[in-house]
């Protein structure tokens, strides 16, 4: 399983990569396993404004159901729209083509309150998935 | 057509999608449009209006391709009248074929549901006796037989909950579920503008009348409870639990669809039941039809007897007869009277059977359950060692070593002859084998049942990649659904349309 | 009559196996006070084959089948070939459930894959579910579908001119849902519903017209789809006798975004009004919003076509409170039923039924005129309203001869007291048309006779 050194997590298994007041995010490798083989993206529009742990979109595999919580809130200014022909990406690649949205970050400080790599990879040890 | 033609598998043949069978200019049934003369479509109305494109994209065969069509396709199906079909919490019982012949008498199949009532006595008479028996069953006062399926007597039922509520002028907006429930149950709280709130059962898959108390509040409109609950386990508190409800003036709902464990053992209307839908097509062995149609009357106790859907059945000097006149209803849940051929089919159920033969219904559903139960707890662990009614549910957690999981046990067993029991239900349980094999099985089907359960527990360790690549030996191999959701696709169309 | 099969040995043996002493004893876990209450006895005892069959046929002559009439309204009187019920009643189709088992389901899943198939190709539409209860609940499944593509419209417009079922079963699923609120669309002279302002529509999530509408009068749904997506309210067509769909323009072909229909005029025998088929269409975007279960095409293991249920992600077994409907048993068999039908009569019988049924109706009409006259100047299909002196009167003098003269829509519109609702079918020919012509043409006062109710 990997766990990037360089992302930050959530205790919903959302990745965050900020870069130069950006945030990217995806839902992370355990995230994508648990699931299964992926078959839908629901992705918000363009513009959407997103609070800290809002409903982001939802992910499918062909049994489960699961929401995408925004782990930084923000603006979004891009989504992933190559997912909707191949949602598979986020079971290939979670961490790079597999993308869901960039969001424009309101307040830089809720970053603080996610995890690092080491911690989420405690978290996930420690069962409390 | 994926196989050459011709080629037998399994004593089976491959057949195409009946489009696929097509001569352009064929039919394999007609009619004269001119029999009685009249005027031309295109004289009557005017071109936008018309359909112009010749019905493009129906078939076009004859009768006797469409008898081989659909006969073969039938043939790749196991039903309950093939083999034994355990699907938990489906009650596949027998369905006797005498009840076929009978609804099949035009005196019934060819009767307008708009005949004036006088015309129409001996259905009307019919479905009063039905609804009779039912009361009797459920030990509730009143009842409607209009809703479609379980899912629809459930909404039908929380309808009349919400209908309770507003008319006290005290709205209410929660409902409490325990997360054993169908889906079906917070679904139809929802499509009543409920919120649902889930509650745990205790280590021994019960539910406490502590936990219920813990979530009651003034905001409940109604608890819904399955009883016994999907894991075939009676929910011993209920009383309790009905007494806690009606005090924080909540109402209880009970899920009929365990009622075949029920008949003569306890009535839901003693349980404190305020609502019961009834599942005609479980308990009262009329024909699943590969996913309906059923039929899910619902009763309910004196305080929501005013909120029955109309029109109600009422009985006056001149017989039966349709009434619009009650004030209170929650109006009508579906066009006419409801799935009447299916009503027709439980009559003649419970006419046959009568009083003794419910009782022993249950208690031989009860019997075969536990006898699976006994035979294979040593190869497979109980979700629960608590006693159980008419189904078990095993759970696939000593399998983990091997690799095999209970999807691949579900696939090994259609291998063996058998169709797979309910699995990954109730969702409390790790990968759940919910088996209920109800009480038309012989000994003799149980014991071969058995066998192949423990003939494929004993593969898991000694063959896994037999179990888990199951099955092997149906007509076609293990599907990819993965596939099929990613880039659906829902019809067939004509090539030139593609 | 009991279907158990053990002998008193067997379940001594099974007993010994469960390690209890008795069946009671595996009872003996509800409580004592539930299980004294819990007597059957009270319930008649049980009766063989032969007593049965002679109770149903006794009960079976108690409905008055033989009697000519005219009735539709919702349930239509159609031939049914004997293959149809002969191949959809295979024990291998009746006797399975909902194909949870793929491998072992291949019947169902691809009979209803082509059911789908039939339904899309017979409205016009792009996808088509595998079927809902009714024609009136489709309607307010696919009303509650509009609100899901349009969630900030609480208004939903449905014409008067639809079926008062349907509209009664829509205004029931919409209670305790949010505050929607409705508002009735009323019909012209023509009997078409008149179209809604602009302001209307634009508050609306849906527009609700009968296609034909209840008075057998065919509406214009191309230019209300026009109008609707001016605004961007969604249309939906309901279908009350599905084999006008083979004579009309199709609702996709017209712009329609749902169109639903009761499909029991495709093969399904009346049965007192149930059960029938909802069918349910709609737009390949639209296709994660849809209600009911849905078989797709796929693979297996070796690279064969196979089907399987598909996008159940919507439905309540997964998705639970926030499911696309609650529903999970739906008409399974019907839907085989109609397919079969479909299969039979193909695209040349079923366009021939459906002329027969509309040149019959115009002969009929032709018939009676003079006797009454035509209420709506609108095109119809098979079933016509006709305004004639004395209705009522009428109509019980006709049911005293032995003939159901349609339906006195009074019951249902106060406004057309002195008006029948008369559908022709094939099963109409020259001679029963002539009945009814005499039946209603005899304006003498009722028989002395009581007078007979209907709903």
């Amino acid at each position: 399983m990997q766990i990037p050194e360089t992302l930050r997590y959530s205790e919903e298994h959302e990745w965050v990569l900020v870069d130069d007041g950006v945030a990217t995010i995806g839902i992370t490798d355990h995230a994508q396993e648990e699931l299964g083989d992926i078959v839908f993206v629901e992705l918000p529009a363009i513009g959407a404004e997103l609070a800290k742990a809002a409903t982001l979109g939802v992910v499918e595999s062909v049994k489960a159901v699961s929401d995408v919580y925004a782990p930084i809130g923000g603006t979004v200014t891009a989504v992933n729209g190559a997912l909707a022909d191949k949602p598979e990406t986020i079971n290939e690649d979670p961490y790079g083509a597999g993308w869901l949205v960039k969001v424009a970050v309101a307040d830089p400080g809720e970053l603080d309150g996610l995890m690092t790599a080491a911690q989420y990879r405690d978290f996930l040890a420690g069962g409390k998935a | 057509m994926s196989l050459p033609a011709g080629v037998l598998r399994g004593g089976l043949l491959p057949e195409p999608l009946i489009f696929e069978r097509s001569t352009p200019g064929r039919t394999g049934a007609d009619c004269d449009p001119h029999e009685v003369g009249g005027p031309a479509p295109d004289a009557v109305l005017p071109a936008a209006l018309r359909r112009d494109d010749g019905l493009v994209g129906l078939p076009e065969v004859s009768e006797l391709d469409v008898v081989r069509h659909f006969t073969r396709l039938s043939q790749w199906n196991l039903s309950a009248a093939t083999t034994l079909y355990p699907l938990g919490s489906c009650t596949m019982k027998y369905n006797p074929l005498v009840n076929e012949a009978l609804v099949r008498a035009p005196g019934f199949a060819d009767l307008h549901p708009l005949l004036p009532d006088a015309w129409a006595q001996g259905t009307l008479e019919l479905m009063d006796r039905l609804a009779d028996f039912l009361r009797t069953v459920s030990g509730l006062p009143a009842i409607s037989l209009q809703p479609a399926a379980g899912a629809h007597g459930e909404l039908t039922g929380m309808k009349m909950v919400r209908a309770y509520h507003e008319d006290r002028g005290d709205p209410r907006n929660r409902v409490l579920i325990p997360a054993s429930a169908h889906g079906t149950n917070p679904a139809s709280a929802a499509l009543c503008g409920y919120t649902v709130t889930e509650l745990p059962a205790n280590q021994a898959g019960i539910l406490e009348v502590a936990t219920v108390r813990e979530h009651l509040g003034p905001d409940v409109a109604a608890m819904m409870v399955t009883n016994p609950n999907t894991i075939g386990l009676f929910e011993r508190d209920i009383q309790a639990i009905a007494e806690a409800v009606h005090a924080a003036g909540a109402l209880l709902y009970c899920d009929g669809a365990n009622m075949n464990a029920l008949l003569g053992v306890a009535k839901p209307g003693d349980m404190g039941a305020d609502v019961l839908q009834f599942n005609l097509h479980k308990t009262f062995s009329t024909p699943h039809g590969g996913g309906g149609p059923g039929a899910g009357p619902v009763a309910v106790s004196a305080r929501l007897e005013p909120y029955l859907p109309t029109p109600r059945l009422v009985r006056d000097a001149d017989g039966l007869r349709w009434s619009e006149d009650f004030p209170k209803s929650i109006g009508r849940v579906r066009s006419f009277h409801g799935n009447v051929g299916i009503l027709v089919r439980a009559y003649c159920y419970l006419r046959a059977l009568g009083g003794d033969g419910l009782v022993d219904v249950t208690a031989m559903a009860v019997l075969n359950a536990n006898y699976v139960r006994a035979r294979l707890a040593d190869v497979l662990p109980l979700a629960f060692p608590t006693p159980s009614l008419h189904e078990c549910v095993f759970s696939d957690r000593e399998l983990e070593a091997t690799g095999v999981r209970t999807l691949d046990l579900a696939k090994r067993l259609l291998d063996y002859g058998f169709f797979a029991p309910t699995i990954y239900f109730p969702l409390v349980v790790p990968g759940a084998i919910m088996i209920e094999p109800t009480e038309t099985e012989s000994k003799q089907t149980l014991d071969e049942f058995i066998a192949a359960v423990r003939a494929i527990v004993a593969e898991a360790d000694t063959a896994p990649e037999l179990v888990k690549e199951a099955p092997h030996s149906t007509f076609i191999g293990r599907l990819d659904e993965t596939r099929a959701a990613r880039r659906p696709i829902l019809r067939w169309q004509p090539a030139a349309a593609k | 009559m009991r279907y158990t099969p053990h002998t008193a040995a067997e379940i001594d043996v099974m007993l010994r196996a469960v390690g209890a002493a008795s069946v009671d004893a595996l009872l003996a876990h509800v409580p004592e006070g539930l299980r004294q209450r819990a007597s059957l006895a009270s319930l008649p005892r049980g009766i063989d084959e032969r007593a049965l069959r002679t109770e149903l046929a006794s009960l079976a002559a108690r409905n008055r089948t033989e009697a000519l009439t005219f009735l539709g309204a919702g349930a239509y009187p159609h031939f049914i070939p004997a293959a149809v019920e002969q191949l959809a009643g295979r024990a291998e189709f009746a006797t399975a459930y909902t194909p949870y088992q793929p491998e072992v389901s291949q019947g169902t899943l691809q009979a209803t894959f082509e059911f789908q198939s039939a339904v899309a190709a017979l409205t016009g539409m792009e996808v088509a579910n595998a079927g809902m209860y009714d024609g009136a609940t489709a309607a307010a499944e696919a009303v509650l579908m509009t609100q899901r593509l349009r969630p900030n419209r609480p208004l939903v417009l449905l014409a008067r001119a639809l079926h008062p079922h349907y509209r009664e079963v829509i205004a029931t699923y919409l209670t305790g849902i949010a505050d929607i609120e409705s508002v009735e669309v009323p019909y012209g002279a023509d009997g078409r519903t008149v179209l809604p302002a602009a302001e209307l529509l634009r508050r609306a999530s849906c527009l609700v017209l009968g296609y034909p509408n209840v008075f057998g009068v065919v509406e214009d749904l191309t230019r209300a789809a026009a109008a609707a997506h001016a605004e961007d309210c969604l249309l939906v067509s309901a279908t009350g006798e599905a084999l006008a769909l083979a004579a009309l323009r199709t609702p996709g072909a017209a712009g329609v975004d749902i169109a639903i229909a009761e499909g029991q005029s495709l093969g399904l025998p009346l049965a007192y009004g149930g059960p029938g088929l909802g069918l349910f269409a709609s737009r390949e975007r639209f296709v994660r919003s849809l209600p009911g279960r849905l078989v797709g095409e796929t693979v297996d293991a070796r690279g064969e076509r196979g089907y399987v249920l598909t996008l159940a992600t919507r439905e309540q077994h997964i998705r639970r409170e926030r499911a696309t409907s609650n529903i999970c048993t739906n008409q399974g068999l019907c839907a085989v039923q109609v397919v079969v039908y479909l299969s039979l009569l193909g695209r040349r019988g079923l366009a021939n039924v459906a002329e027969r049924n509309l040149r019959g109706a115009h002969a009929l009409a032709e018939r009676l005129r003079g006797i009454g006259t035509l209420r709506f100047s609108g095109p119809y299909f098979n079933e016509f309203v006709l305004s004639i002196d004395g209705a009522r009167r009428r109509w019980q003098r006709a049911l005293a001869a032995g003939v159901v003269a349609g339906l006195p829509l009074g019951d249902w519109y106060p406004e057309l007291e002195d008006a029948l609702l008369l559908c022709a079918t094939e099963l109409h020919d020259a001679a029963a048309m002539e009945r009814l012509a005499a039946a209603l043409a005899n304006d003498l006062p009722p028989a002395a006779s009581r007078t007979e109710g209907h709903s």
